[in-house]
């Protein structure tokens, strides 16, 4: 099996899901300058929902893509009328508060919803219903599966979506105005509110596919997987320049990339044994490693590490992201 | 007489300690373009921010069209009628001239969420007639040819006319010009004089602050002079350039 072309498949396969959660961060981002913390359980409820729905319909007679579908088009209007809650209830009060305040809110309503979701779902992972075949194909020694291409598929449709929304309707212009100047926004009769509340609802939508994708793709839901998906994903977009459209879907891509290459690679990169002169050697080294055995420092356990080790290099050397530039200050 | 646009009655504002503005009233004609001038400091830009909306005023009142106006919100402000420019230009930088445009528009359109993502007929009518509508107004301030250029890569006398085109967009009865001839050169200066004059040939009211005294004894139809936040002159150039207390702001005099 070709480990390199394998792992590449999975790094765009879980790089898309963070590209889509990614761009409801940097939305928001670049018209409120706020860090949405609840974005990614916003996302879990996504993911919640749909299997709710799914699992109950996966003894109905229904064919298996029709219950899929049901599941998402629940999901979505869900989570768009959370995010449309959360920016009225929770943000829209400290619009003019200082910028410490909204963002500990954020982190506030993310514990509210998981522990809502806690009460509605459970502890329990919930599993994803065994109703549709997951055909796999062979490419070039490696194998990608039928759910990967939907996967794949499905979020570059996403993304060239909401690229076309916001750069070539009328709509998008008012949200990029906003983003530029709020007053001078305001000057043309823009409502900012509203354009506001749009960047939240949409962001949300688009979490709730993500958050079916991404459930669909591991094969459960848990209350919690929305905390390191969103941590991840808002990696993703500071990786890319937050408040950047095209930085976030790049971002996330790229964290994909480097998790699964990373995953793939540590272990062997970090195997004592196949240092030069370890194996062969004498004394506890030699011992340890006789008979092609291995002695792994690091396993693919460290799957996590590499998007926050990312989130910290691009920090320290590029902290306005990789296609992000320096925003002058505003007259 | 001609009809009376805006009349500003006993206009107040203090920051904190100072009296930015002290009981000023003026009256626009429609038609006409009014010149706003006065020291540095003077209270020019306070009065226009509180005729548009951005302050809040602490006193007096701003009929326009023969209405009290709504100084609620820049919004309300913009709908009644009155478009302005800033002095330290503020397009959106990272948008075409066109797009700057076509926000202009937001005023008088409705744009939804729904609309844009359902792209209906009535919808990709409304914006392709915005988009044309954008067109006519590049032209007319003479930069159609940079339509698709961002506002930031402008020339800066570009900006400029961007910047009034955007306002125009919001079909403004009163167009609000903010020092507009700062930091132009003679020839960029020239040029805008004859911008500013053909929108008075196209009916516009046109309200001036700017530095540049030739520039509005030359254009304007009538002249306020401010100083320390009151109106110490209102009438035509000529008449206003000979007033003692004019001069006496302008050169200074030992007895103040």
């Amino acid at each position: 099996m070709d480990i390199l072309l394998q792992q590449i498949i999975n790094g765009l396969t879980t790089g898309s899901v963070y590209a889509v959660v990614a761009l409801g961060y940097t939305m928001v981002y670049g018209v409120i300058q706020l860090i949405n913390f609840a974005h990614g359980e916003v996302v879990m409820i996504g993911a919640m929902v749909a299997f709710s729905v799914i699992a109950s319909l996966a003894g109905s007679t229904l064919p298996p893509l029709a219950i899929v579908l049901a599941g998402v088009l629940a999901a979505i209007p869900a989570c768009m009328a959370i995010g449309y809650s959360l920016e009225r209830v929770a943000y829209r009060p400290l619009r003019h508060a200082p910028r410490l305040a909204p963002l500990i809110t954020a982190i506030g309503m993310s514990i509210i919803l998981q522990h809502l979701a806690l009460l509605i779902w459970g502890r329990n992972p919930l599993a994803f219903p065994q109703i549709i075949d997951n055909p796999s194909f062979a490419i070039g020694g490696a194998a990608i599966s039928g759910v990967q291409i939907a996967i794949i598929l499905l979020s570059m449709v996403m993304m060239a979506g909401l690229s076309w929304f916001v750069y070539r309707t009328r709509f998008g212009i008012a949200i990029r105005a906003t983003a530029e100047n709020v007053h001078v926004a305001a000057l043309m009769g823009i409502n900012a509110n509203r354009v506001i509340a749009a960047t939240f609802v949409i962001g949300a939508g688009l979490g709730a596919v993500a958050g079916v994708m991404f459930g669909t793709y591991y094969g459960i839901a848990h209350y919690t997987m929305g905390f390191t998906l969103g941590l991840k994903a808002f990696s993703a977009a500071v990786l890319g320049g937050i408040g950047n459209l095209p930085g976030a879907m790049v971002g996330g891509l790229l964290l994909g990339l480097v998790e699964a290459l990373g995953t793939g690679y540590i272990g062997e990169m970090t195997d004592l044994c196949r240092w030069p002169g370890a194996g062969s050697g004498t004394g506890w080294m030699g011992e340890r490693c006789a008979d092609g055995e291995h002695f792994v420092l690091f396993g693919s356990n460290y799957q996590d590490v590499f998007a926050f080790l990312m989130l910290i290099l691009v920090l320290v050397f590029r902290p306005s992201g990789l296609l992000g530039e320096r925003v002058s200050e505003r007259a | 007489m001609t009809e009376v646009l805006l009349e500003a009655r006993n206009i107040g504002k203090r920051f904190g300690g100072v009296q930015a503005l002290k009981d000023v009233s003026l009256t626009i004609r429609r038609g006409e373009i009014y010149g706003l001038i006065g020291p540095n400091g003077a209270g020019k830009t306070t009065l226009f921010n509180v005729f548009t909306g951005l302050y809040p005023r602490d006193g007096g009142e701003v009929l326009f069209a023969g209405k009290p106006l709504s100084l609620e919100s820049p919004h309300t402000v913009a709908a009644a009628g009155i478009a302005r420019t800033f002095q330290n230009i503020r397009l959106f930088a990272n948008m075409t001239a066109r797009e700057n445009v076509m926000v202009g528009r937001h005023v008088r359109t409705r744009a939804g969420v729904f609309g844009a993502i359902l792209h209906t007929r009535a919808e990709r009518a409304e914006e392709a007639a915005i988009r044309r509508r954008a067109d006519e107004l590049l032209h007319y301030v003479g930069i159609d040819d940079r339509a698709d250029a961002l506002a930031r890569n402008l020339s800066y006398g570009d900006q400029r006319r961007l910047e009034i085109a955007r306002a125009l967009a919001t079909d403004p009865q009163l167009l609000a010009l903010d020092e507009p001839a700062a930091g132009m050169n003679a020839t960029e200066t020239a040029g805008l004089r004859q911008l500013i004059e053909g929108l008075r040939r196209d009916g516009l009211t046109v309200l001036l602050i700017e530095h540049d005294v030739k520039l509005v004894m030359g254009l304007c139809d009538r002249v306020a002079v401010l100083d320390y936040g009151e109106k110490i002159a209102e009438d035509v150039p000529e008449v206003v350039r000979k007033n003692p207390k004019v001069i006496e702001a302008y050169l200074g005099t030992s007895a103040h």
